[in-house]
């Protein structure tokens, strides 16, 4: 054990560069040329599916396992090459199985983050006790401060887990899935907290399952799979279609989370047997159009939107896709061009969605020249009487519009949007027989 | 949350606890001598002052009760020492200080001695029963080890395979050890008959001089507790740790065993109950486990020499066995032992 406590903690932020590192167990990769380098006071979030190496990448990273190749480096130096306690004044870990089985006291614990500030014989200072006080509040210990260990919940152990990393006081703090046994309120708390500590100068990598609360919360987002970086980036670069699916082998729809702003990932079903490449046009506003909406482009289609004005939740989705959209004043009636405009979308694509459509004297018009429409869908959640403000002119006009159209719900859109195209090329077929 | 008060009032009350084991047990005996003869006599011996005691009771007390009870003291501290720093090391409530095999090793140099003077041609079977402690734990670690590192699972397995091995050959050596086959088996029950100063000045220093050293690594074997990664991020030399403390658990062990042979149940119920009366953390644990354990053997061997309640003189191993296991099952399915 080395005793070189005269090295002062460093609480600057240090840069954690790590280079071309590789693990392998036996005869398997499970790590191939990792390289990231994190600044002081930023916060990277490692995504990817399970298996993907970012528990791997962690452990390598702290020295915790060898790598096979490689370097990790904290503010140039070596990370492994130094004693195991200096290592510690620089690296703290939060690992991901925190069950522990013997009863100390959460205070001890947490005490314990103190062991590399401290040279053998010396009794706890001031300095460790007001470490692990502060680590205690700000990770809302303090209250069990006294309980044993092995009888707080799951959740409250991670906490003091965290603690414990925090009143270590290092400048590079890795976490394994900070959140993963926690209640959801917790889960904020506890990433707003590693946030907080970042803007303190901290580096910080954590892997983050959730990649909502990834997105929300990390300065860059750096998705593993098969042990390999797919792609590094802001949140936004790195959460797209291409990316998810690659990683995660599924489709998934990505859209602007309205109340935080940063992206949100909704996976869908499997899009495997939809039909080759389509054009839809979706017509109405609300959750059942953005549902509609993300359905259809998980699914390869192209889509088109509108009337939408902004605001909606339809509208947010098609621009989160990038969806060309016809966009109108919200509430205004729509003018003789936006009407012809619609039609000519509508009558273009391979089928056209109404979706819930709200409908007003503003809007009428619209649906009174959508009558007749080939390849038209109907799409009900709410009954067309709640959505109906213009009466009995409109009852008649959407019945009209109904009965041509293949009536279809959110769920089983996608197989309407197949039947639609089957009768637009079968009617084809037979213009061309007659 | 560690108190330096707390360790201090429980290493006071069970250091006097000691010393009346001690006293009272030197008091007991064929003859009966009073306790503040007693008293008198070991001041006397300690050079602390002249005070005025029976020739004999003198001789009693000095050359003949004390050297076994120092000696009892000394085995007692060290096997509970030992027992405490192993199963935290193993995270495993059923390990005791033998479970690398030491007790084994110490059996097999030491049976062999008895069995055949004529190949270990010491005269004690002290130093061949400890090197033998000593070759098997080394070898125990050294089986377990690949690329630097020792995984504990290894080494609790390949303990149980060279105790498995070794018991073989302590059953061939009793076997063929014909007149001597008494003296082997008594050894092998663990025993204090016959201890000499001589013995007290083997066991002692190496006792007291390895636990002293195991309290300077206290902290590192809480850290341990939380799993061998979390010490590592937490700044332990894992390895190097586990090695110096594997080593110095064997030698204060061996150190033990060599001079009593095979006491059980010490090492392994004494850390329990301390554990259950003081808590895990290490640095109060180990030295109130060591007291302790030092005045539990002390009144066990008192048992075993003055045959008490009219039962007949046993090796001491007997009384701890029949006292500690149905009070371990006892602490097992009453105040649930399952964990550390």
């Amino acid at each position: 054990m080395t005793e070189d406590v005269e090295t002062p903690p460093a609480t600057d932020g240090a840069r954690l560069e790590v280079e071309d590192v590789a693990v392998s167990l036996g005869e398997v990769d499970v790590l191939e040329d990792v390289s990231l380098t994190v600044e002081p006071g930023e916060f990277v979030g490692l995504v990817g599916p399970n298996g993907a190496g970012k528990t791997t990448l962690l452990r390598a990273v702290s020295g915790a396992l060898e790598p096979t190749r490689g370097s990790v480096a904290v503010d140039g130096a070596a990370l492994h090459d130094r004693p195991s306690k200096a290592a510690s004044r620089l690296v703290a870990v939060v690992p991901q199985d925190t069950t522990l089985s013997f009863s100390f006291d959460v205070r001890t614990v947490v005490e314990m983050g103190r062991y590399p500030h401290r040279s053998r014989f010396s009794p706890p200072d001031e300095d460790d006790r007001a470490a692990v006080d502060r680590a205690l509040e700000r990770t809302r210990t303090t209250r069990f401060a006294d309980r044993p260990i092995d009888e707080v919940s799951g959740g409250e152990r991670q906490r003091v887990v965290l603690a414990r990393a925090i009143a270590q006081e290092t400048p590079v703090l890795l976490l394994d899935e900070p959140t993963a046994s926690l209640d959801v309120n917790h889960q904020v708390e506890t990433l707003e907290l590693v946030r907080e500590l970042v803007s303190e100068g901290r580096t910080v990598v954590a892997a983050i399952h959730d990649l909502d609360l990834a997105a929300r919360y990390c300065d860059r987002l750096v998705a593993l799979a098969g042990g390999r970086v797919l792609e590094a980036g802001p949140p936004e670069a790195v959460l797209n279609r291409d990316v998810l699916a690659a990683a995660f082998d599924v489709t998934a729809a990505v859209t602007e989370n309205p109340v935080t702003g940063s992206p949100t990932v909704t996976a869908l079903p499997d899009a495997d047997g939809a039909p080759e490449p389509a054009r839809v046009h979706v017509v109405g506003s609300g959750a059942t159009a953005a549902n509609v909406l993300s359905r259809l482009t998980a699914a390869g289609l192209e889509c088109t939107a509108g009337p939408v004005s902004g605001g909606d939740v339809a509208a947010e989705v098609a621009r989160g896709q990038g969806l060309e959209t016809l966009d109108v004043e919200p509430f205004a009636p729509l003018g003789a061009g936006d009407i012809d405009a619609v039609c000519r979308a509508a009558a273009t694509a391979d089928a056209t969605v109404v979706a819930d459509l709200e409908v007003g004297a503003g809007n009428l018009a619209l649906l009174e020249e959508l009558i007749g429409t080939p390849g038209l869908i109907v799409v009900e959640r709410r009954p067309f009487a709640e959505r109906n403000h213009a009466g009995e002119r409109a009852r008649s006009a959407y019945e009209r519009c109904s009965r041509g159209a293949i009536e279809s719900s959110p769920d089983a859109v996608l197989e309407a949007v197949r039947e639609a195209a089957d009768r637009a090329t079968s009617s084809v077929l037979s213009a061309t027989e007659d | 949350m560690f108190r330096p008060g707390r360790l201090a009032s429980w290493s006071i009350a069970l250091s006097a606890l000691l010393v009346c084991a001690v006293v009272g047990s030197a008091a007991l005996g064929p003859v009966r001598i009073d306790p503040l003869t007693v008293s008198r006599a070991i001041l006397n011996l300690a050079g602390l002052g002249v005070h005025e005691v029976p020739a004999t009771h003198q001789t009693i007390v000095a050359d003949v009760r004390l050297p076994r009870i120092l000696l009892a003291a000394t085995v007692g501290f060290a096997l509970a020492a030992a027992g405490t720093v192993m199963q935290g090391f193993f995270r495993n409530p059923l390990a005791d200080p033998s479970i690398i095999g030491v007790s084994s090793g110490a059996a097999v140099g030491a049976v062999a001695a008895i069995a055949f003077p004529a190949l270990v041609p010491i005269g004690s079977v002290h130093l061949p029963a400890f090197v033998g402690a000593l070759v098997t734990a080394f070898l125990v670690y050294a089986i377990a080890t690949e690329g630097g590192r020792t995984p504990v699972a290894t080494l609790l397995l390949a303990g149980v395979a060279i105790q498995a091995f070794l018991g073989a050959v302590i059953s061939f050596l009793v076997v063929h050890s014909g007149e001597n086959l008494r003296e082997a088996v008594v050894w092998m029950m663990g025993h204090l008959n016959r201890s000499t100063w001589g013995d007290v000045g083997f066991a002692l220093p190496v006792t007291v001089g390895g636990v002293l050293v195991l309290g300077a690594y206290t902290r590192e074997m809480n850290v341990l507790l939380l799993g061998e990664e979390d010490a590592h991020h937490l700044g332990v030399d894992v390895e190097r740790t586990k090695l110096l403390l594997l080593a110095l658990a064997s030698v204060v062990t061996a150190a033990g065993v060599a001079v009593a042979g095979v006491v059980g149940f010490v090492g392994l119920v004494v850390p329990h109950v301390m554990r259950l009366i003081v808590g895990p953390d290490h640095r109060i644990l180990l030295p109130t486990s060591a007291l302790a354990g030092a005045s539990f053997l002390v009144i066990a061997d008192t048992a075993a020499r003055v045959g008490a309640f009219g039962l007949p003189i046993v090796p001491v191993g007997i009384v701890t066995a029949t006292v500690g296991a149905p009070f371990f099952l006892y602490l097992l399915t009453n105040r649930e032992v399952h964990a550390l």
